[in-house]
């Protein structure tokens, strides 16, 4: 198992190390850096959600972990409307298909965090604890 | 470095640095607040790209009503700061830095060649225009979304009630 995640991992930093020394691409990692446009909200939406993810694997606090979800439904978000700005700049008819989408995930996520910290006091109620490692009712 | 790329930058530190204590604050108390800050500088992103009404709504349902949820379950709940425990496979922290490492260089490669949004047109997501696609093309998904609300209120209430003895 150990090794096979080592070679796993050397031929995943050989690859990245490739990918770094094409000129080409590093032009294109940089490119972004340069005004605000689309691709700048794009690479911060990718940070975020990115820490999201962090948090929802790293945390053992069920809270911390919704709210770690809500942040990555965030960076969905402004994907979203980085997009709609593309298309808006493209004059496209479906410019604002992307703030109605945005609207969905957000009623969406209200509806969730309603129903997720329901559940949150009807455990805390019956198990007194709301860390996801000691929640083990199903674990064999 | 133009007024817009100062205001970005701001608003991202905003955004990204809220987002890191929430994951690394121990009380949940606290990293709620820093979400609520990280939800604020989203808004005025959204904003920048000409997505008002999202970024009204961002303040109003995100930050306001989401997150007072989320503040009244902790203090509901009266939860402790973690603890401090012994991470169980000490091993895995060196696995970790380079799969995240690899993980955002691909994120950052797939999307930093995106071209577009060179000229901001004087268009904008106001109430108008996002309304008019919300009551003509998206009809059907948001009356679906209002049973769906129905719904998770009814769940909600159903599983945070208690039970009688």
């Amino acid at each position: 198992m150990t090794t096979f995640l080592a070679s796993f991992l050397a031929s995943a930093l050989s690859w990245a190390a490739q990918q770094a020394s094409d000129p080409s691409l590093m032009e294109r990692y940089l490119q972004g850096l340069k005004e605000v446009d689309a691709s700048k909200f794009l690479v911060l939406s990718a940070i975020i959600f990115s820490i999201g993810l962090g948090g929802v694997l790293i945390r053992r606090n069920i809270i911390v972990i919704f709210m770690s979800v809500e942040l990555m439904l965030s960076a969905a978000n402004l994907n979203f409307i980085a997009f709609a700005r593309y298309w808006q700049t493209q004059g496209s008819l479906y410019a604002y298909n992307g703030h109605v989408m945005t609207i969905f995930v957000i009623v969406v996520a209200a509806a969730e965090a309603a129903l997720g910290l329901g559940l949150l006091l009807a455990l805390y109620r019956n198990r007194e604890t709301i860390a996801a490692d000691e929640i083990n009712l199903l674990k064999w | 470095m133009t007024f817009q790329q100062l205001l970005f930058i701001g608003f991202a530190a905003l955004v990204l640095g809220g987002g890191i204590a929430v994951v690394l604050l121990r009380n949940p108390l606290y990293g709620a607040f820093a979400l609520i800050t990280s939800f604020v500088g989203l808004s005025a992103l959204y904003v920048m790209m000409g997505a008002q009404f999202i970024g009204a709504a961002q303040i109003v349902v995100y930050a306001g009503a989401i997150m007072m949820l989320f503040v009244f379950v902790i203090m509901l709940l009266n939860v402790r700061a973690d603890e401090e425990r012994p991470p169980r496979h000490r091993f895995l922290v060196w696995l970790a830095a380079p799969l995240a490492l690899l993980l955002s260089a691909g994120l950052w490669l797939a999307v930093a060649g995106v071209q577009g949004d060179r000229a901001p047109s004087g268009e904008a997501g106001t109430v108008e225009r996002v309304g008019k696609n919300l009551m003509t093309r998206y009809l059907l998904p948001f009356e679906l979304t209002s049973v769906l609300i129905l719904l998770a209120v009814v769940g909600a209430l159903h599983l945070a009630k208690r039970e009688k003895e």
